[in-house]
């Protein structure tokens, strides 16, 4: 049955209203659970505020899940479901440079367009910055095109690459979220948060 | 005032589920710096077309009567800044204000912020995708980049997380 565009059961003309409507959903949820502050999403890497943690996870396992169990009762086919392709070097460089934008600025893109939605200055900055580094990187592109390239492995999936099931690495993937909330729930009772 | 925010367990949940409902419309998940790319792609464009056509980069997104704008992410993003005012609005959280530490004047938090969104965007680029598009959609694939991607943010970031203390904490 799904995806439901690709196989042409909704016309390619409503694809735009899907995305502005998903858009809705993703920063409404976004901004619920307080990702339109940096303090909170900062919070984190120092154990005061886990909420990106728990969010993120809960998200990519509720969202893996749903789609292996989609595909089992033959609702998606996965085969038309986007994997991104995977470039191993600059996967890795651009997210270090990525985790060092993170934790010296407090937003990833994200969380920007949802702070700056809110009256965040300090997010409308962050985006300001977003689009210089992109002219940056456009400029660069011929200097770091060898390592934008380089290590190219195809649309693999890290089950394929374990040699494991897509059940079995979701199984795995599940067990590693609980025990990081575990440890979050801990770490927000042994790291006070300073009101301010 | 304090704020009451949702619980991020229930909020994992439901942005999960838009997650998955976007993969079951379209096939595809979500994104925030491709709206930016497609942004500067057009910027450039008008300031500068014979630049465009040059570059590498660029061309891949203009040329052959493409529009860079008319893509699922600037909807999706245009959507982000709706969906984020309306929650900001019902919770009464709309205030335009900088947010930072008593340790840091607003001063540095703004260049902080400057600094670090320049350091997002240049890696965003590099590595295809920032946190939603590659790491977060990435993982609900199963994708090897989403991981790898996943790991090298947040391991950055907690890694780098002591040299910064004294702007957060």
């Amino acid at each position: 049955m799904g995806p439901l565009i690709p196989q042409e059961i909704i016309a390619e003309g409503w694809n735009f209203f899907i995305a502005f409507v998903v858009g809705v959903g993703f920063g409404f949820v976004l901004e619920q659970a307080g990702f339109s502050s940096s303090r909170k999403l900062a919070g984190v890497f120092y154990g005061y505020d886990t909420v990106v943690l728990k969010v993120f996870f809960t998200a990519a396992v509720t969202a893996m899940l749903g789609l292996l169990y989609f595909s089992l009762f033959d609702w998606i086919d996965l085969n038309l479901v986007w994997v991104n392709p995977t470039f191993l070097w600059s996967a890795i460089i651009g997210g270090v440079i990525m985790g060092a934008g993170f934790i010296i600025g407090g937003y990833c893109p994200g969380t920007s367009v949802c702070a700056l939605s809110i009256g965040k200055i300090d997010a409308m900055i962050f985006f300001g910055g977003i689009f210089i580094g992109i002219i940056l990187f456009g400029e660069t592109y011929a200097i770091i095109k060898p390592l934008y390239m380089a290590e190219y492995l195809g649309n693999i999936k890290l089950s394929d690459v374990l040699g494991i099931s897509q059940g079995t690495l979701a199984f795995f993937v599940i067990i590693a979220a609980l025990v990081m909330f575990y440890v979050a729930e801990i770490a927000e009772k042994n790291f006070p948060r300073k009101e301010y | 005032m304090k704020t009451k925010y949702m619980n991020p367990y229930l909020a994992g949940v439901l942005l999960g589920l838009v997650l998955l409902s976007a993969f079951f419309f379209t096939g595809r998940g979500l994104g925030a710096s491709g709206a930016v790319k497609s942004l500067v792609v057009t910027t450039v464009d008008v300031v500068a077309p014979e630049h465009t056509a040059e570059s590498g980069y660029y061309s891949k997104y203009t040329g052959d009567g493409k529009s860079p704008m008319k893509s699922w992410l600037v909807f999706e993003v245009l959507g982000v800044l709706v969906g984020g005012f309306l929650s900001g609005a019902l919770a009464g959280r709309l205030k335009l204000k900088v947010e930072h530490h008593p340790n840091i004047t607003s001063k540095k938090r703004l260049i902080l912020a400057g600094i670090g969104g320049v350091l997002f965007g240049y890696g965003s680029q590099l590595g295809r995708g920032c946190t939603s598009g590659s790491a977060l959609t990435g993982m609900a694939v199963l994708s090897l980049a989403g991981f790898v991607t996943m790991m090298a943010i947040f391991g950055t970031a907690f890694a780098l997380a002591y040299f910064f203390r004294r702007n957060w904490i």
